[in-house]
């Protein structure tokens, strides 16, 4: 069920996007400074994500006119946004032709109960997740890469950490676990059984696991994906940035020399100060985006 | 030893895939990690990305000094570094194969599909095409191993290999074998 032809094509793209960097972008003008900094897909939205925290407001899908101009003036994949649940804005998404779709928390939920059906879709999805369970629901629904939640537009890493370190050390437990084992933890995750069992013979999610929400810096690219993730998601942290073009270069070679601090330093030297972040202690518990999604 | 270049792409996969055909692998990132194999991969994966990692870190002579000397083996976005010329849009590449490649001209994402191909002496075989390129025109010292719609899909040209789909994700290996013949024999 998990490999069918269909749904190989599906993760065959997010296989060619690791090592890589996807960028969140709102229009042409920042996509073509995302490609030219060596960016390996865009995020196409309305707004980034810290500008969505600071207006309020109900987020939506981006307006059409702005993911068509997008996807006409760059040659790497576009992706493009979804409320959870909002089934008609992902077929609107299809119809257009995007390459991605996120199905997000960033946007505001449009069911509070149920995601998309995601298996329907010809389009590949990829979907947030704190935890393996919540990875293994998503991916049973159908999404073919799975990236952490972090507290997107925080600017903040601890959560993205947080998460990447709990699905990462999950996958771990149940490796060693028997039969009889896993049945039960199948029940705690809630979890389908077969993405358990998959999980605990390989060490691994059976799609492609990278990491989103609060990378602001090189070095935070780097350290995510020391803890397991495949590749990274940046949203406001470089549009939000004194120097988006030149963070957005170093943050590209941070993803690709991200086991080498030499490379590393060299990819930080030019850049001044990041985007302002929030301490997520101080947000109350209704302006976290990560606890959106079920 | 096979290297696999690890910029940015497919390249878990392809290592995966030399391991499962009987070789070893190993990431190469480095023009001091290119001196170490006897035979490279270049993934699929984003050729601009790649372009520019490989422009920014100096490695686009290391990398052409090599191919003059060892097999190089490319795959999609691989294809479109290894060919002589690249269209939609024009962009640099190493040239070390004799062909014109048009990228992305299936389409997009809703375009990738998984079908059947016929090789020359290696038989049926699995072909998994992902915003696939097209090569246009094949050189006069270029062989054609296998085509799917009339267009070459899996080429040579001397100790090179060119495949424009995705032989990585495919659980028959002999694509893979094919190149540690091809590295055994130089």
């Amino acid at each position: 069920m998990y490999l069918d032809d269909q749904f190989r094509v599906k993760v065959g793209l997010a296989e060619m996007l690791k090592g890589g960097v996807i960028m969140d972008v709102t229009n042409a003008g920042q996509a073509l400074i995302a490609e030219k900094a060596g960016a390996s897909a865009v995020m196409a939205l309305e707004r980034v994500p810290a500008d969505i925290r600071k207006e309020g407001g109900v987020a939506r899908m981006a307006p059409i006119s702005k993911i068509r101009e997008i996807m006409q003036t760059v040659s790497i994949p576009v992706m493009a946004k979804a409320r959870i649940g909002h089934f008609m804005e992902a077929r609107v998404l299809e119809a257009l032709e995007v390459d991605y779709i996120d199905e997000s928390e960033v946007l505001t939920p449009a069911d509070e109960e149920h995601h998309i059906a995601k298996r329907d879709f010809k389009v590949p999805f990829v979907c947030g997740a704190r935890n393996l369970g919540e990875a293994l629901r998503r991916i049973a629904e159908g999404a073919a890469m799975i990236r952490t939640k972090g507290e997107a537009g925080s600017g903040n890493i601890v959560e993205a950490v947080r998460h990447i370190r709990t699905i990462v050390k999950e996958m771990k437990q149940l490796t060693v676990l028997g039969p009889e084992e896993l049945v039960a933890e199948s029940k705690k995750h809630q979890a389908p059984l077969e993405l358990i069992q998959y999980v605990a013979k390989h060490g691994k999610l059976p799609v492609p696991n990278f990491s989103a929400g609060g990378i602001a810096t090189p070095a935070d690219a780097s350290l995510v994906m020391q803890l397991g993730a495949e590749a990274v998601f940046v949203g406001s942290g470089i549009f939000k940035s004194d120097d988006p073009e030149a963070r957005a270069r170093a943050i590209v070679k941070a993803a690709t020399y991200y086991k080498d601090p030499a490379k590393l330093l060299e990819a930080s030297e030019e850049l001044g100060i990041g985007m302002h972040g929030l301490d997520i202690g101080k947000l109350p518990e209704s302006e976290l985006l990560q606890t959106r999604g079920w | 030893m096979i290297g696999v270049l690890a910029l940015q792409g497919g390249y878990e996969a392809h290592a995966r895939a030399i391991a499962r055909a009987g070789g070893e692998a190993c990431e190469v990132r480095t023009a001091e990690e290119l001196q170490a194999v006897d035979g490279l991969i270049i993934p699929g994966g984003e050729s601009t990305t790649m372009l520019k990692l490989l422009d920014r870190e100096n490695l686009f002579e290391p990398l052409r000094a090599f191919g003059n000397a060892k097999p190089v083996f490319g795959t999609c976005a691989g294809a479109i570094l290894l060919a002589r010329e690249v269209s939609n849009p024009k962009q640099n590449s190493l040239g070390l194969v004799d062909i014109a490649v048009e990228r992305n001209a299936y389409g997009r994402q809703l375009d990738s599909r998984v079908t059947s191909i016929e090789g020359e002496n290696l038989g049926a075989m699995e072909a998994v095409f992902i915003r696939a390129p097209i090569i246009r025109r094949a050189g006069a010292g270029v062989k054609v191993i296998a085509s799917y719609n009339g267009d070459p899909v899996l080429v040579e040209q001397g100790r090179h290999l060119v495949a424009t789909f995705h032989p990585e994700l495919s659980s028959d290996n002999l694509v893979h074998k094919y190149f540690l013949d091809k590295v055994a024999a130089q």
